[in-house]
């Protein structure tokens, strides 16, 4: 019952999300009880939908197995935390759960946005409501969670063991609200090009929800990477899988647009980049979706190949993006520039942000979509891997983070590039002294790494370097020095941690692919092994039983170089209901290195294959991504970034009030 | 600078960055990519030794053998038949019967050394490359098109 009324929900939001969207974008204009409605439709359309998803969870909870998908993705002796996973964990509770986080952004907008001006927020919940109805119809009438089975199995097929995984808790809701939260800026641009008021306090509006989306997409990415890091046992950390393509390049476009969308608020030019990005940002996002659920990448996320709904998927995406770019070639030549600047300058260094971003971008999509174009074309198969994006990616990043350090330096409108190198210089010396030392200890051969861990260490000072000399080190008392660094806004902050978020990546990433060591090799129970100074020893070996599995056990006591022993625990699993072999890798941390150990079938002899890696300083990969979203939250809390108009007497007042006390 | 000078700059800038990147992105395509083969293809159109590409079909059944940390199977469409070593550990899926692919060159004696070895996700998938090969060559027997999971 709680079952049909669930499906009964969804149905409802569509109907809803209709009836609210073609009033909204035909009477925006006019009525201010329709604009009422539109606000309040979004609010009940999240109601209704978390319902719905509640009571979805809720069958696989109770292993429901009447319920057809999960009968399909769920077993009664899972952990309850795959039980409730798994409810995302297939194609067609992915898409419930991609319409819960839309209209939970919808009601966020409706709620938060009570400030926007009333038309543009009408305007903007009815484009979103377009969207509610294009991904509700596309759940109702091609990928229905609801549906039943009828005599219901006693027993469930089990959720891929891929995924029975603390990762599938978090990877899909965070990307999802990213990738989502991109449609409100999108539907930000649709409304700014529909009603022709494209100006600063526009960027303002929208900024809060790049930032928030951005902050979502960077932790889904992150947390996605870490997940096929320990989960694959393949000890990569990023593959150039088209499917991350597709999540990574939002978030190119999505910095992109973050960076644009400030020099559109400060100093209101860019207007037509920026919307362009808000519009490429989330129809990178559609054609992630698109590409994922078409099945047409082999990939662990392909949970689908069903080709209407490839189809469907394809038709929406083609509906979007056409719908908004004929919008944009009709409005933008209208759009009058805005605010003029010399090259050397803030925004000189944002535009070029920007154009390496956004061509970084253009080369992921070439290498992710050419493959498919030539099957299609000429029937070649081919594939497009890592060397290719290696090349070109990093190539157009190293003029990227070169500059960097400049930008946060630079003044609006026209710098002097002499002042500013001059203060960089520190930072600059700085980091080569630094590498030189690490050269110079490690005795490593002369290669590209060096370039890298530079270019990582100038990113890193150069962000610290801001810091100081805003708050003027060595220029006055060194107390007053440490008032002020503490004193300082929050978003000069924000882009300092942001900025030392992409150093330490870099740093992280250079040192893995350069020094990872690896040794493969056959072991028995009490034989040891060396990798980079630490000492593996083989211990334990045996079978043993898990709630829905059975694993062979293996244990290695790790002694590093400190003479501390460590024991590390790997596992290969099979799962009872699939009899689906998974790997666990073991991981042992030491500061920010990693030692990964993954075993092998069993020899004749009785001796095992173990693969060993040593990952120096692999944390920093995930570390710094992490930074930078913290560094989001922090700019989000910034009060200028506040959502909506910031209500100007009582900010008056408070100001007044901060004032005085000071 | 005057308003002109400073549009001519930045689009100067512009126009130079796109052709550095385009130039890159063709130069990499032409050089980085590897093509797929089945046995047959390879049969019909050989290959150069140590020239990387991609290989796919089923692991012929019985064809396993590991001598220590090195992994000996055949790869095969059931028309022709390829010899590959591996010499890691192969993913969890790996079973003779099912489709693999895999990545690497040929060696002096037509032996595929496999830098990588890629098998399924889970229970039903299939490499796409493969099903298609398998398609082509009639070999393609499955009742049910099992992705739908």
């Amino acid at each position: 019952m709680l079952i049909e009324l669930g499906h009964y929900a969804l149905i409802l939001t569509f109907s809803i999300a209709l009836i609210q969207s073609v009033l909204g974008l035909i009477y925006w204009r006019k009525d201010n009880r329709i604009a009422e409605f539109v606000r309040l439709a979004a609010i009940w359309q999240f109601f209704l939908t978390l319902f719905s998803f509640l009571a979805l969870i809720y069958a696989f909870v109770v292993s429901d197995f009447s319920l057809s998908l999960a009968y399909q993705h769920s077993y009664s002796l899972q952990p309850l935390i795959y039980k409730i996973t798994g409810t995302w964990g297939n194609h067609e509770g992915s898409i419930l759960l991609w319409i819960l986080t839309l209209t939970l952004f919808n009601a966020a907008v409706a709620i938060f946005g009570k400030n926007l001006p009333t038309q543009l927020r009408t305007l903007v919940l009815s484009m979103q409501g377009v969207m509610v109805v294009a991904f509700a119809g596309f759940s109702i009438f091609t990928s229905n969670p609801f549906a039943r089975l009828s005599p219901a199995p006693f027993e469930g097929t089990d959720l891929n063991p891929i995924l029975q995984d603390i990762g599938l808790a978090l990877h899909p809701p965070l990307l999802y609200l990213g990738y989502v939260g991109f449609s409100v800026c999108f539907s930000f641009a649709i409304a700014a090009l529909i009603s022709g008021k494209i100006d600063a306090v526009w960027a303002r509006w929208v900024r809060p929800w790049t930032i928030i989306s951005w902050i979502f997409l960077t932790l889904g990415n992150v947390m996605g990477s870490y997940w096929a890091y320990y989960e694959l046992g393949w000890g990569g950390w990023w593959f150039w899988d088209p499917v991350e393509n597709s999540s990574f390049m939002p978030w190119l476009v999505g910095t992109a647009l973050l960076h644009s969308a400030i020099v559109m608020e400060k100093r209101n030019a860019l207007k037509i980049w920026t919307i362009f990005l808000a519009i490429m940002t989330f129809s990178l996002s559609l054609l992630g979706a698109f590409l994922v659920r078409s099945g047409i990448l082999t990939s662990v996320h392909a949970f689908a190949s069903d080709p209407t709904r490839g189809l469907v998927l394809l038709a929406l995406l083609g509906f979007f993006i056409g719908v908004a770019f004929t919008l944009f070639a009709l409005r933008a030549p209208s759009l009058r520039a805005g605010g003029l600047f010399a090259p050397i300058s803030r925004e000189g260094s944002l535009v070029l942000n920007n154009l390496f971003l956004a061509t970084a971008t253009a080369a992921v999509l070439v290498g992710t979509l050419y493959p498919l174009f030539l099957d299609a074309l000429t029937g070649e198969r081919i594939s497009v891997g890592a060397p290719f994006f290696d090349l070109t990616f990093s190539i157009l990043m190293v003029p990227l983070l070169i500059i960097l350090p400049f930008g946060a330096f630079l003044s609006w409108k026209r710098a002097d590039l002499i002042a500013v190198t001059q203060r960089l210089m520190g930072a600059a010396m700085l980091a080569l002294l630094i590498t030189i030392i690490i050269f110079m200890l490690t005795g490593r051969r002369i290669s590209l790494a060096p370039l890298g861990i530079y270019l990582g260490f100038w990113v890193s000072f150069g962000a610290i370097a801001d810091l100081i000399f805003r708050s003027k080190f060595g220029k006055i008392p060194f107390r007053e020095s440490i008032k002020r660094l503490f004193r300082l806004p929050k978003h000069i902050w924000s882009t300092a941690l942001a900025h030392l978020g992409v150093g330490l990546t870099v740093i992280g990433v250079v040192t893995v692919s350069a020094w990872e060591s690896e040794n493969i090799t056959t072991m028995q129970v009490g034989q040891n092994a060396e990798l980079a100074g630490y000492n593996i020893k083989f211990t334990v070996a045996e079978e043993r039983k898990g709630p829905n599995y059975i694993t062979e056990h293996f244990e290695f006591d790790v002694t590093g170089k400190n003479g501390k022993t460590k024991k590390a625990v790997s596992e290969k699993r099979v799962y009872v209901a699939s009899s689906m072999p998974t790997t666990e890798a073991a991981i042992l941390t030491y500061g920010l290195s990693q030692l990964y150990i993954t075993v092998g079938d069993l020899d004749v002899d009785g001796a095992r294959v173990v693969r060993i890696w040593f990952k120096p300083y692999i944390l920093l990969i995930w570390f710094g991504p992490l930074l930078m979203a913290g560094a989001g939250f922090l700019s989000l809390s910034d009060r200028k970034a506040r959502i909506g108009i910031p209500k100007l007497a009582k900010n008056r007042l408070s100001r007044n009030k901060k004032v005085k006390a000071s | 600078m005057t308003r002109k000078q400073k549009k001519l700059t930045l689009i100067a800038g512009l126009g130079l960055v796109l052709a550095l990147a385009a130039t890159l992105i063709f130069t990499a395509l032409s050089d980085k990519i590897t093509f797929f083969y089945s046995p047959s293809e390879l049969v019909e159109e050989p290959i150069g030794v140590n020239q990387p590409f991609r290989i796919g079909g089923l692991v012929k059944e019985g064809s396993w053998i590991r001598e220590g940390k090195k992994n000996i199977f055949i790869i095969t469409d059931n028309a022709e038949d390829i010899t590959v070593i591996y010499e890691e550990i192969l993913p969890d899926l790996f079973r003779e019967g099912q489709g693999v692919v895999a990545e690497g060159s040929l060696n002096e004696n037509n032996e595929f050394i496999a830098t990588n070895v890629l098998a399924k996700h889970d229970e039903n998938y299939m490499p796409k490359e493969v099903v298609e090969t398998l398609k082509e060559r009639g070999e393609w027997k499955r009742t049910e098109d099992g992705e739908n999971n």
